[in-house]
């Protein structure tokens, strides 16, 4: 992909208030709970879903910067997966000291990795389909 | 009954009314958007405009070719890029799918045989251009998906044969466009013989392609003066009989230029020698060697070594819809070429197998760089052709060789072409900070309109506009989308918003006609 700073943080909020919140909304019930109740596992998975696009309008600025010391001034694939990691080490982090009792980390962990995949392989291809203009304007949206 | 044809009058006129074609004879078809060309430009364009809804009876393509790929095939066969090998075109620049999904090498994934064959597209582009060099699609298979959608769209239906001499405005608005069919043709009911036919449309997009190829300065006046087109060739010519005598006996040959044309020809000539035993020796001669990398930002720097510039594909990734794009819309005129050059210029990609290819040429004394200015061509010992260049150094140095093959891929003055000296000459166009057509970003034609109707170009005649990549896949269908787009705003077609998008992806994916 090829974003700009504004196509970043509109796609990211879009992706995540959309395909994000859907996925979260079938995969909940499906998830191991570990004691928990689906609407105790809900607050948390949609607390997370708040959490990155709330703080990755921050990471975006950070990305953003990298991608200048990039000559083609591209954001390659394999970048869209693995920031996932620090992106999920937070989420955690604040999802952990927000949620007494702390919340299941393997709940967390399922329902995180298996969103941020399906955002990034709907973002990597499928989305263009609905929004036909959206490769050529950096990932704007509006 | 003599045949008609155009008349002085006609000639000379910037304007033409409806009673001077016919006070001519010559037969009138109407067709409110006609596109010229009918490569891959037109393809994109009626592609893009067959999707908001335009039926084929309202799109007529002028063309003097039988398919959509037939001139890229042609030339980049010739620059030695034959079916099974791979273009330099991104994954999801699919020119036979305006959404770029499924994107090629998903679909050279799905349609492999085997779990490694599968995997290997698909782990390529989730790596690239980290671990792994850019994937590229092999030329047939691009070919293959753009017959395939051109039957999709109905492309036959729409063509005509011939070539167009001239687009004239049209008192009272739209184009004539002027079309000498090949001899022998049946001229339309009730027309009698003619030498032309005459398009009146409302809207009129102009892909022509290449005005032509052009030769280093030197090895031209050598062509001319000794009169020999044989060992001088061009990589954009047919030149396969080069190859075929470089087999035979062990010869020296010159490759001039040093981007991705030149890349393919010295790939070529290297796999001959390894693999077929062809004892070639091959003189490289670079004008401008790159020692290092480029740019004196950490923000803009390109990599460079061993002579040569490299990036994916002509300009960086982003100059086709990120940064880079936003960057060059807001430009004018030597701005705007500056930067184009900034990022385009000669330039090749990285592929490792190539470089280990160069490398071994190097170590084994076949594959030589030299650096230096050309001071003359003249004709050698023993069929030889001897180039006398002065080094950095300002030491003269004579390389001999039985061919020099022009790799630098240089294309003719858009007034070689007769339509665009004609629209420069008489339609009102101008050119750009490059010496092309000057567009606005919609890609009209500026100085062209004739309300209601509008002119376009894109492709190749309009570099050193507000878009760089407008000589790719993906540069040819985002001008067709803002062409289409524009068009949408006067009435002709609709937008394609979300809903169209979908369904018309949906009955892509399903293999069915657009309807007629």
């Amino acid at each position: 992909m090829t974003p700009t700073l504004l196509g970043r943080i509109q796609s990211r909020l879009f992706l995540l208030g959309t395909v994000g919140l859907l996925w979260t909304i079938l995969v909940v019930p499906v998830l191991p709970k570990f004691g928990a109740s689906i609407g105790e596992v809900y607050g948390v998975t949609i607390s997370a879903l708040v959490i990155v696009a709330f703080f990755g309008i921050g990471w975006e600025f950070l990305y953003h910067l990298i991608q200048q010391y990039r000559w083609e001034k591209d954001w390659p694939i394999l970048y869209g997966l693995i920031t996932g990691i620090p992106e999920g080490i937070l989420t955690w982090l604040i999802v952990a000291v927000s949620f007494n009792p702390t919340p299941s980390g393997v709940t967390f962990f399922l329902h995180f990795a298996s969103t941020w995949i399906v955002v990034w392989l709907v973002a990597n291809g499928p989305f263009r389909v609905f929004l036909l203009r959206w490769r050529f304007r950096g990932g704007r949206i509006v | 009954m003599t045949e008609a044809d155009l008349t002085p009058e006609l000639i000379s006129a910037r304007r033409w009314a409806d009673e001077d074609v016919q006070a001519a004879r010559l037969p009138m078809i109407d067709s409110p958007f006609v596109t010229v060309g009918g490569g891959l430009g037109s393809f994109a364009m009626v592609n893009v405009l067959r999707i908001a809804g335009i039926p084929t009876s309202a799109i007529k393509v002028l063309t003097t070719i039988d398919k959509p790929e037939q001139t890229y095939k042609f030339l980049a066969g010739n620059s030695q890029i034959p079916d099974h090998e791979r273009l330099r075109s991104d994954s999801s620049s699919t020119i036979d799918n305006i959404w770029g999904f499924p994107s090629y090498a998903l679909r050279e994934g799905l349609s492999a045989k085997g779990l490694g064959n599968k995997l290997r597209p698909w782990m390529n582009v989730i790596t690239e251009p980290v671990l792994a060099d850019f994937y590229t699609p092999k030329a047939g298979q691009v070919y293959d998906s753009v017959a395939n959608e051109a039957e999709r769209m109905g492309w036959h239906q729409m063509t005509a044969k011939g070539a167009v001499r001239m687009v004239r405005p049209r008192h009272g608005g739209g184009y004539f466009t002027v079309l000498t069919p090949p001899r022998g043709f049946q001229p339309p009911p009730g027309s009698g013989p003619t030498k032309r036919i005459v398009y009146r449309s409302s809207h009129v997009h102009l892909a022509v392609g290449y005005p032509g190829v052009r030769f280093l300065g030197d090895l031209q006046e050598y062509r001319q003066k000794h009169n020999d087109f044989s060992r001088v060739v061009n990589a954009y010519e047919p030149h396969d009989y080069v190859y075929e005598e470089l087999l035979r006996r062990p010869s020296t040959v010159m490759v001039r230029g040093s981007g991705i044309v030149a890349s393919r020809i010295l790939v070529r000539l290297l796999e001959d020698r390894e693999k077929r035993g062809a004892q070639t020796t091959i003189l490289h001669l670079f004008r401008n060697y790159v020692h290092e990398s480029q740019g004196d930002k950490a923000t803009f720097r390109r990599l460079g070594k061993n002579g040569f510039a490299y990036q994916g594909f002509n300009y960086p990734k982003a100059a086709w819809g990120g940064q880079l794009k936003e960057r060059l819309e807001a430009l004018e005129g030597k701005d705007r070429a500056d930067l184009i050059g900034l990022m385009g210029g000669t330039n090749t990609p990285w592929r490792k197998p190539w470089e280990a290819m160069m490398d071994r040429g190097r170590q084994g004394g076949y594959y030589q760089q030299w650096i230096g200015q050309v001071q003359s061509v003249e004709p050698g010992p023993n069929q030889t052709i001897t180039t006398t260049i002065i080094d950095p150094e300002q030491r003269s140095t004579q390389l001999g060789a039985n061919f020099i093959i022009d790799a630098t891929g240089l294309e003719s003055d858009i007034s070689e072409h007769r339509l665009l000296a004609d629209l420069l000459s008489h339609a009102g166009a101008a050119r750009n900070p490059l010496g092309r057509l000057d567009v606005e970003p919609s890609f009209e034609v500026r100085g062209t309109r004739n309300e209601p109707g509008r002119l376009y170009a894109s492709g190749s005649s309009t570099l050193g506009g507000y878009y760089a990549g407008v000589d790719s896949f993906l540069g040819l269908q985002y001008a067709a989308i803002q062409i289409a787009d524009d068009l949408a705003s006067v009435g002709f077609g609709k937008r394609i918003g979300i809903g169209r998008s979908v369904r018309e992806w949906m009955r892509w994916m399903r293999k069915k006609p657009i309807p007629a």
